[in-house]
């Protein structure tokens, strides 16, 4: 990973490229690479939509290597969605591809003139960029089906829907899984937008002939990679509730610590939450003949993934993620798998964050366009985001734009961006974090759900303001960087819990680069992310009235616990302090 | 008196989702632990009525009792 390709689309004549030495971004993966790039190359007040923005696509640190769990996939630049600095990273096969061709990063800029609509292909004997008119309008997965047979079999692909042609503000940049589906997205903050507008359908990258990253040191990095993994195994989280019941594990937890939003975060608890839960939703994939374990990319031991298919067996979309089942589920009162199932299905094929879409719904609901609980009537909602209807467009534009088209007060975004599925009332720590992260209200910035709720990390009592300052600010540093290597989050888990596991991991950076790592490395890394961060969205106008979460939440007590979030003003002005 | 005891994830295997059990007054969580056979070191959360509690704590008439093993996700 010694070069940058930069791809001017605005370039007179047509696309050019220009491959360039990594320079002074030596060294940079994923996060830290997209960030120090956005940060220092494009203005803060440009429009996200326009030439001056910079989409910025760059695998982790160790991908590509045989690191295991290092396939995530960076991709930033100013979002359309919160008019910040953003960073989304997703697995898939991308950023193992990407690295092995060499590349630290994509950079694509400009915007071309016309209508005329392109794609890049990238191998080992170089990039090409071709006008393929033919792709307009398609959805996901029949643009896969359609260029797979141009491709070779190796090809990962990272495209946009039909969202991100019409640059809604939900709009996701897909990234294929070892399957060839179009499963996994960088889902938050509009990246698929910016690509739309600079006209890129689709880029393939094929490694044929290419190997892995080979390590400085491969004898220490093979033992590292084995103790690593090894503690991946034996920690229950990662070696246990995941691959048994994916991400899902968590709606029958957080539902019975009240803490669930649910009907658009009017209460933290639903009633038919059991309906929905992994348990339910990992027995009736395997009986459908689907699968409860699937890893999303090559080199995953977790596996959190599966498949899901209708009553007949067939093919539906990958394993509803938690956050999904309960945008699409609880937080609209829909109880019925099948439901959301369809409405992952269609967020991936148009390709919009499936967050934000449910948000969205919520908010319609809010509003009285559809009744709670409506799962037809959500599938119609939806389904309007593909034909690009002025009423899909709204949708398609995330939880605020709706909310405020259509006069609703109660819209759980922060700076734009909406909520996961922890409601910061009852869990105060993650209030804290979508009120402060530089990526507006993002639950993997700094997963204070851990020690809040489930005891993992640390042990701070959710209903209390007390610790969760210091708790977040130091999740969001160590988050900052493990998303620069390339690793999946949830190895946070047993890197908290267990020091051996950590050190496994510190041990394998520093045998892959020939140097020692220690732990304040890590965090003087993270530090530095989050401040280039801080100072982008600072030049971009936000001030610490941005760190705040919606009134409501200060004034609408939630049941069960009937709380309000608690943490003052003064106390979340602190958390970068350090 | 009358206690719900929900099991969650893979302590429901061979065991149960939901029970409603009679147990005597003073009996802890720590005794239902020991009652359906769960590895005490397997447990990461432990809720009553919904907040978390430890193993010592002395269950009530009433209470709702919900056991996980350590999980997480998200």
């Amino acid at each position: 990973m010694d070069k940058i390709l930069r791809v001017d689309m605005g370039a007179e004549g047509g696309p050019q490229f220009r491959t360039e030495p990594v320079g002074e971004f030596a060294g940079l993966g994923g996060r830290a690479m997209t960030t120090a790039i956005i940060s220092k190359e494009v203005h803060p007040l440009c429009h996200p939509l326009g030439a001056e923005n910079k989409l910025v696509i760059a695998p982790g640190s160790l991908s590509g290597t045989s690191a295991s769990m290092s396939g995530r996939i960076s991709v930033g630049c100013k979002s359309p969605l919160t008019g910040g600095i953003k960073e989304s990273n997703a697995g898939g096969q991308a950023a193992q591809v990407l690295a092995r061709l060499g590349y630290a990063a994509i950079v694509l800029e400009g915007k071309p003139e016309g209508d005329d609509l392109y794609k890049i292909f990238i191998n080992k004997d170089g990039v090409e960029i071709s006008v393929d008119n033919s792709l307009k309008n398609l959805p996901n997965y029949p643009l896969i089906e359609k260029l797979r047979g141009q491709y070779s079999d190796r090809a990962a692909y990272m495209t946009i829907g039909t969202a991100g042609e019409m640059k809604l503000l939900a709009a996701s940049i897909a990234c294929t899984d070892p399957e060839k589906r179009p499963t996994r997205h960088c889902g938050r903050g509009g990246t698929g937008a910016v690509m739309g507008a600079k006209r890129v359908k689709a880029i393939i990258l094929d490694d044929t002939g290419l190997k892995m990253r080979p390590p400085k040191d491969p004898e220490k990095f093979r033992d590292a990679n084995r103790r690593f993994v090894e503690g991946l195994r034996k920690h229950t989280i990662t070696g246990e509730g995941l691959p048994a019941y994916g991400t899902n594990v968590l709606t029958n937890v957080m539902n019975e610590a009240g803490a669930y939003p649910t009907n658009n975060f009017r209460t933290g608890r639903f009633e038919n939450a059991a309906k929905i839960s992994g348990e339910v939703q990992a027995e009736l994939e395997v009986k459908r003949g689907g699968l409860a374990t699937h890893g999303c990319h090559r080199g995953c031991v977790i596996q959190c993934s599966g498949v899901y298919n209708d009553k007949d067996g067939k093919y539906v979309t990958k394993q509803p993620e938690y956050e999904t089942v309960w945008a699409h589920g609880g937080n609209c009162g829909i109880d019925d798998l099948d439901v959301i199932a369809r409405l992952d299905f269609l967020d991936d094929n148009f390709g919009v964050d499936t967050m934000d879409t449910g948000a969205a719904v919520g908010v319609a609901m809010e509003a009285g366009l559809i009744p709670w609980g409506d799962g037809a009537g959500a599938i119609r909602l939806v389904e309007e985001i593909g034909k690009g209807t002025p009423l899909g467009r709204i949708l398609g534009c995330g939880a605020e734009v709706t909310g405020k088209v259509f006069g609703v007060e109660r819209v759980p975004v922060c700076k734009g961006q909406a909520m996961a599925a922890y409601d910061p009332r009852s869990v105060m720590g993650i209030g804290v974090t979508y009120a402060t992260s530089t990526q507006g209200a993002d639950h993997t910035a700094g997963y204070s759900v851990g020690p809040n709720v489930l005891k993992s990390g640390g042990d701070l009592d959710p209903l209390k303001p007390e610790g969760q300052v210091e708790m977040s600010r130091n999740l969001q540093i160590a988050t900052a960087a493990v998303d620069s290597t390339g690793m999946c989050l949830f190895i946070a888990f047993p890197l908290l819990d267990q020091p051996e596991t950590f050190q496994a991991l510190l041990d394998m950076i520093g045998a892959f680069h020939g140097i020692a790592m220690t732990g304040d490395d890590v965090t003087a890394l993270g530090k530095s992310i989050l401040k280039k961060e801080r100072d982008f969205n600072t030049r971009a106008g936000f001030t610490k009235h941005h760190d705040r979460l919606p009134r409501f939440f200060l004034k609408e007590p939630i049941p069960p616990h009937n709380v309000t979030f608690q943490v003052t003003d003064e106390d979340l002005d602190k958390v970068f302090n350090w | 008196m009358r206690i719900t005891v929900k099991l969650f994830a893979t302590f429901r295997k061979g065991r149960f989702d939901a029970e409603v059990r009679e147990v005597p007054p003073g009996t802890t969580v720590s005794q239902i632990v020991e009652e359906v056979d769960l590895p005490e070191r397997e447990i990461g959360i432990v809720l009553v009525n919904s907040r978390h509690a430890i193993l010592s704590r002395v269950l009530a008439d009433g209470d709702t009792l919900a056991i996980f093993p350590l999980v997480g996700g998200g």
